[in-house]
């Protein structure tokens, strides 16, 4: 099958996943599965024949014929708000994909695996931590997970029950902090990751994705704390 | 016939601002150059107008920092598909270094420090239209963006508005520079779609 | 009498040198050329002709809207090449600054 064919999907279910973003399943009979970390385009067409195309990374991992995204809103937007307001199960809509082997994590790999994401560049992460647990790996895996706020943290639930000794998870808080939380509302700082991810001895496997300046910052600061800039694998979701 | 996505197309963008066909917006500034930059200091730079009887009138960069100068706003667009708008300048009127040269030419070669060289139908280059500029956006014009001083005649494509321009040769023949030698149009009209034979 | 030369249109190829190297058409890179353009784009290598920096075309700097995107070293910025969707959903691909397309080894 052509990677260049757009594939007819059903939304099977819509899960609101904060006030702004909601999650996907869609019923994709030609799917062919995809790697953890891959992403599809989606086309829309309007009655007049109208059509736009996005891209969005996939929740899910592996074989079936059920893909999961997940949409966070971008104000003003033309399809964000469609598929996160407006969408509802039995409606149509085409993919293409799975698309991308650069921003992928497989399974034999034995490295520790550093996941930096910033806002909704969580999902091709979560695919990877979702990917880890139902795999034989030993790698151990990290996640710095920025977020404006707790409301605004996609998955927050389901990442805090995959939280175990092979997966440590770091929260961090830009606009507003949960109560009593020791840490003020910032962005992440350089100091931070350097002691909240695996230290360059490890290693690691670095998976950063987010808004095109958070990525660049994230990755710019590693590289002076001391990681090979060829193991820093970087997703820009453009935006602020 | 295809399905369509129920209640899509409510929110579709209202048309881009007015491009020429084929452009696309950049909010950002590409460099593209056909070789390294060229560094000159402006203790060294110097800028000739030649007729095509051969008269030669030169001027220092203090000299052309004492003829008057204007500020310039406008888009630019590139051939490689690239738009700019809303930029702004600083620079000299093209007519202001014509003024009083006595040349029956139609045409000019833009020369280059670095050996590049463009060709500019001279109606394209009076009235108002071209400058020989050395500020962008505030600053002085950065060497990778073809300072000092470079041409700029924005209402064609931005080749045509010659880096590190050091003259202009008046020529009785619109007679093909670097870039036009190897393909790109004589004229360069972006809304004509001028961009190549 | 000596062959007359004077109006061969294209040079004739020497049997004894050009064994390794013949001169045939753009047919004989079917096969070469699909490998290259048959696998995931985002993994081909970009040299940029001006700085001659390297890297995935993942990595490149890619500044688009929904019918073109420009495609520029991360290293220098030059535009290294524009990629344009037609109103058919014909791709063009202009190259600019270049220099190199290189797959990753195959026989993996």
């Amino acid at each position: 099958m052509s990677a260049s064919a757009w594939l007819k999907a059903h939304v099977s279910a819509v899960v609101p996943l904060t006030a702004h973003a909601g999650s996907l399943l869609l019923d994709v009979p030609d799917w062919p599965g995809n790697l953890p970390g891959q992403h599809l385009d989606v086309r829309l067409t309007a009655e007049d024949g109208y059509q736009a195309e996005r891209s969005y990374s996939i929740a899910s991992f592996g074989p079936g014929t059920t893909v999961e995204l997940a949409v966070d809103e971008v104000p003003d937007g033309e399809v964000s708000p469609y598929l996160v307001r407006d969408v509802a199960a039995g409606d149509f809509l085409e993919v293409k994909g799975p698309l991308g082997q650069y921003f992928v994590w497989r399974e034999a790999e034995p490295a520790p695996v550093q996941l930096i994401a910033g806002g909704s560049g969580v999902v091709p992460l979560l695919a990877m931590a979702r990917a880890h647990a139902a795999s034989g790996s030993s790698a151990e895996f990290r996640l710095l997970y920025s977020t404006r706020s707790p409301a605004d943290a996609m998955y927050a639930d389901e990442i805090s029950r995959r939280e175990d000794a092979a997966f440590e998870v770091s929260w961090v808080y830009t606009r507003q902090a949960p109560d009593g939380w020791a840490r003020p509302a910032a962005r992440v700082s350089e100091a931070e990751l350097a002691a909240l991810c695996w230290p360059p001895a490890r290693q690691p496997s670095v998976f950063d994705c987010g808004p095109t300046s958070f990525v660049e910052a994230v990755a710019d600061a590693l590289v002076r704390i001391g990681h090979a800039p060829e193991r820093i694998r970087t997703e820009r979701f453009g935006g602020a | 016939m295809a399905e369509f996505s129920r209640g899509f197309g409510a929110r579709r963008r209202e048309s881009a601002p007015e491009l020429p066909p084929g452009q696309y917006l950049t909010t950002d500034f590409p460099v593209l150059s056909a070789g390294p930059t060229p560094r000159v200091t402006t203790d060294e730079w110097a800028f000739s107008v030649v007729s095509e009887s051969g008269q030669t009138t030169s001027w220092s960069w203090s000299e052309l920092m004492a003829l008057p100068i204007e500020d310039i706003h406008t888009d630019i667009h590139c051939v490689t598909r690239w738009s700019k708008l809303g930029t702004h300048w600083r620079g000299v009127s093209v007519d202001t270094l014509l003024d009083g040269i006595p040349t029956t030419a139609v045409s000019a070669m833009a020369h280059s420090y670095g050996g590049y060289t463009t060709n500019v139908p001279l109606a394209d280059l009076l009235g108002g239209k071209a400058w020989v500029a050395f500020e962008f956006e505030g600053e002085p014009l950065a060497a990778e963006h073809g300072g000092p001083a470079r041409l700029l005649v924005p209402h064609l494509y931005f080749w045509k508005s010659a880096k590190w321009v050091r003259g202009l040769a008046l020529q009785t023949h619109d007679d093909p520079g670097f870039w036009e030698q190897n393909g790109y149009n004589l004229h360069g009209d972006p809304w004509r779609e001028e961009r190549y034979w | 009498m000596a062959p007359d030369t004077t109006h061969v249109t294209h040079a004739t190829p020497d049997p004894a040198v050009d064994e390794r190297a013949t001169r045939v058409d753009g047919n004989a890179l079917a096969g070469v050329l699909s490998a290259l353009f048959a696998g995931d784009p985002t993994l081909l290598t970009l040299v940029c002709g001006h700085c001659a920096r390297s890297g995935p075309l993942a990595e490149a700097v890619v500044e688009r809207d929904e019918t073109c995107a420009i495609v520029r070293c991360r290293g220098c910025t030059r535009t290294m090449l524009s990629v344009m969707i037609g109103p058919a959903g014909d791709v063009s691909v202009r190259p600019a600054a270049l220099a190199e397309l290189r797959s990753a080894a195959s026989g993996a």
